[in-house]
């Protein structure tokens, strides 16, 4: 029986149950459908990688969808060694974001609502890791980001919530007008989009050229690059990152599962999944290495200043992203995966964890927060760990995957390979100092809110601390498996992957990585120490740090005017247009004229037409009598 | 023998008259008349091609013509009185409402 099917299947229906059933009939019993679906899915998900794991690789078309002239698709999946990990992180990760989610939601109007598009989200995403050819995978993106812009706007009496959603939603489809068209060149250049035959046939079409837009371009580069606009768009680099950080006006169980676990992982995934045709293009994989490492340190540098705590963490994101896409740039793309599985767990561990504080305080301002620690003691020790994990801190899991990208970026030998890895040096300074200075700010010190606030601080409940602590341990201990040799491991990660992503060529000797290692490390470990010196031993540094160099700390703190620069050039004009040309002549002059035209002269017509009737009897007989005559007089002479 | 031609020129000039006065004619009454006279020589057409052609299905044609005009009549006068009661004139030119 193919059971790998109930792995998307389940959380849809439990969505289908959720939307259809939830108001009435389930109210706040809504999280039994979405729980139950998406843990079933996870146990599913576990013996199928047993089942990979013996060799069992699973490539099915199910039902032909779309046949017209020579295009011919049809629903398939593909399950293999790197969508096995993508379902155990979607579905594990998963599993525990809903039971937290649970006790975070409780109460709130819209629960059975909530729990549907968590459950619709899942089900979109496992569509687009299992999908076997590129429209499927498409699907899933765009179902993907339908949920997300749902879930962002959730509480959408708020305007500001309302806007992140659409802000998502639109800045989305600039990247995925971009990977549409990519599709396209696959199809036009492969003749299908199935993966099986794109991958095996790549290597035929090394050095063709293409003419797009005029110019004279590589036919794979082109694909690759196409392809990569809706990774930068999904997975929010440079220059289309700009929806993240908006994204956090959306509850924190969403921030955690949507933007930090899977959903902006899929462009990484997608990157992953076509590493044959991105292989053969050496200006792409430096596109995809130079915009990762851009936006790594971009982001980083913006997280040391911000207050709102869901926002450190979401730049903390873009940060890993980036890292994420260095390591495919280089050729490491087991290395990236392997980053994108230890971030899932980490990130999600600080992101419930900063929910949990959000919980007690109300208020996502960690100005407004400190001492927290003997309150919410539990939250404290996960998100210490957490932040431990984020920073590269050596023996948990955001070590090794770190280690891993910062060693094949050295490794690789060229030039870009140098310059991101001198960029991801510098991001493993910044990655310890802002977590730790989340963590200081937050549960050190005296705490700086209201009396009011302080009455209500208490530690989460149990369904919420539970994920935690789950959480933690994995923040703590996935790495494990892929220990690089050099320190003993066997590397069982990246061994895995193989098969489907390949290995890179490293040029490196053993006492150069062990120095990468130990200066990686060493750089870490001072993040983490000036952490403790700004925020916990001499609090006045910071202060006065803002205070003299007040030009940089504007600019870092409001994000670099990256909105405002889009604002001003993109949005204020297309409004304008839309507003006047659009609507003012098009609209309101053309099309309205036509409509009401074309009524007024059909009247017009027609009130010349009906002076014929005009009521006199003999007048009728007189048209009469003629037009007798007349047939008469046409049929004798016809005749 | 009356030679076929008189009779059909008979049946024509009646003809004839009758639409000259159904146009011409402005009392109601009177357009009446003339859509009898029109009827009766179609008859007379019917049925001297009858005796000509020695057919009797002429004849019968014109029993239904007969009785056709009759009913057309009873119903025809029986909305004049209704107008007549309504607009007290007979003039035609008088009845004009349902114009556009």
């Amino acid at each position: 029986m193919k059971y790998y099917l109930l792995i998307p299947f389940l959380p849809l229906a439990a969505f289908l149950i959720n939307i259809l059933l939830g108001k009435e009939a389930l109210r706040d019993k809504a999280h039994w459908p979405s729980c139950l679906a998406i843990i079933g899915s996870f146990v599913i998900s576990v013996m199928t990688l047993f089942d990979v794991i013996h060799g069992k690789i699973i490539n099915e078309d199910l039902y032909t969808w779309i046949v017209s002239g020579k295009f011919s698709v049809s629903i398939g999946f593909l399950i293999d060694q790197l969508t096995a990990v993508m379902l155990i992180v979607v579905t594990g990760v998963g599993s525990l974001i809903h039971i937290y989610a649970i006790g975070y939601m409780h109460g709130d109007k819209g629960y059975y609502r909530f729990f549907s598009y968590l459950s619709l989200f899942v089900f979109f995403m496992l569509m687009l890791v299992t999908a076997n050819n590129f429209l499927q995978l498409y699907v899933g993106w765009e179902g993907v980001g339908l949920c997300s812009y749902f879930l962002i706007g959730f509480w959408y009496e708020k305007k500001s919530a309302a806007d992140a959603g659409k802000k998502a939603f639109i800045v989305n489809r600039f990247g995925d007008f971009g990977f549409a068209l990519g599709i396209f060149m696959i199809f036009l250049t492969f003749g299908t989009i199935h993966y099986v035959p794109v991958f095996a046939g790549v290597k035929n079409f090394v050095g063709h050229s293409v003419i797009f837009l005029g110019y004279e371009v590589d036919l794979i580069t082109l694909i690759a690059l196409l392809l990569f606009c809706g990774a930068v768009g999904k997975s929010a680099q440079i220059p289309l990152h700009v929806w993240l950080p908006d994204a956090m006006e959306g509850p924190t169980p969403v921030s955690a599962l949507i933007h930090a676990a899977t959903m902006v992982t899929a462009g990484v995934f997608m990157v992953a999944r076509c590493n044959s045709i991105f292989s053969l293009s050496p200006v792409a994989m430096n596109v995809v290495a130079i915009i990762g490492a851009v936006t790594s340190l971009f982001a980083a540098t913006i997280a040391i200043v911000q207050n709102d705590i869901k926002r450190i963490i979401a730049y903390s994101t873009l940060s890993h992203l980036g890292m994420m896409f260095v390591a495919c740039g280089v050729g490491a793309y087991a290395a990236g995966v392997f980053h994108l599985y230890t971030h899932a767990f980490f990130k999600a561990l600080l992101f419930l964890c900063a929910g949990s504080v959000i919980h007690a305080v109300h208020s996502n301002d960690i100005q407004g927060m400190g001492g927290l620690k003997k309150y919410m003691p539990l939250t404290y020790i996960t998100m210490f760990i957490g932040a431990l994990s984020a920073g590269g801190v050596p023996g948990l899991a955001g070590f090794f995957s770190k280690d891993e990208i910062i060693w094949s970026a050295f490794a690789s030998g060229t030039n870009v390979g140098t310059f991101v890895w001198i960029m991801v040096t510098c991001v493993a300074f910044f990655t310890p100092f802002y977590s730790f200075r989340m963590i200081f700010l937050t549960f050190h010190g005296k705490f700086r809110g209201t009396h009011e606030q302080e009455h209500h601080l208490h530690e989460s409940p149990k369904v919420m601390t539970m994920p935690l602590m789950l959480l933690a341990v994995g923040a703590i201990a996935v790495g494990w498996v892929g220990i690089t040799p050099l320190l003993g491991g066997g590397a069982h990660f990246t061994e895995f992957l193989k098969p489907v992503v390949g290995h890179p060529e490293f040029h490196g000797t053993h006492a150069q990585e062990w120095g990468i290692m130990g200066l990686s490390t060493t750089i870490a470990l001072s993040g983490l120490v000036i952490a403790t010196v700004f925020y916990l031993v001499k609090t006045e540094i910071p202060v006065r740090l803002a205070k003299n160099f007040s030009a940089i700390y504007r600019i870092l703190f409001n994000k670099y005017y990256v909105d405002e620069l889009y604002s001003f050039t993109i949005v204020r004009p297309t409004l304008w247009i839309a507003k006047n040309i659009l609507v003012g002549f098009t609209d309101a002059k053309i099309i309205e004229g036509i409509v009401n035209g074309v009524p007024r002269s059909i009247g017009k017509f027609s009130g010349m037409l009906r002076k014929v009737q005009t009521g006199l009897v003999h007048h009728y007989a007189i048209i009469m009598a003629a037009g007798a005559f007349f047939i008469i007089a046409l049929a004798m002479l016809l005749r | 023998m009356v030679p076929l031609n008189w009779y059909i020129l008979l049946s024509a000039v009646v003809f004839t008259i009758g639409v000259f006065g159904f146009l011409s004619r402005r009392n109601i009454i009177i357009m009446f008349m003339s859509i009898e006279l029109m009827l009766n020589a179609v008859n007379i057409s019917l049925i001297s091609f009858s005796h000509y052609l020695q057919d009797m299905r002429g004849q019968i044609l014109a029993f239904f013509v007969i009785a056709v005009a009759a009913s057309e009549a009873a119903i025809g006068l029986a909305i004049v009185i209704a107008l007549f009661r309504n607009k007290a004139t007979a003039h035609v030119d008088d009845i004009h409402e349902m114009h556009g």
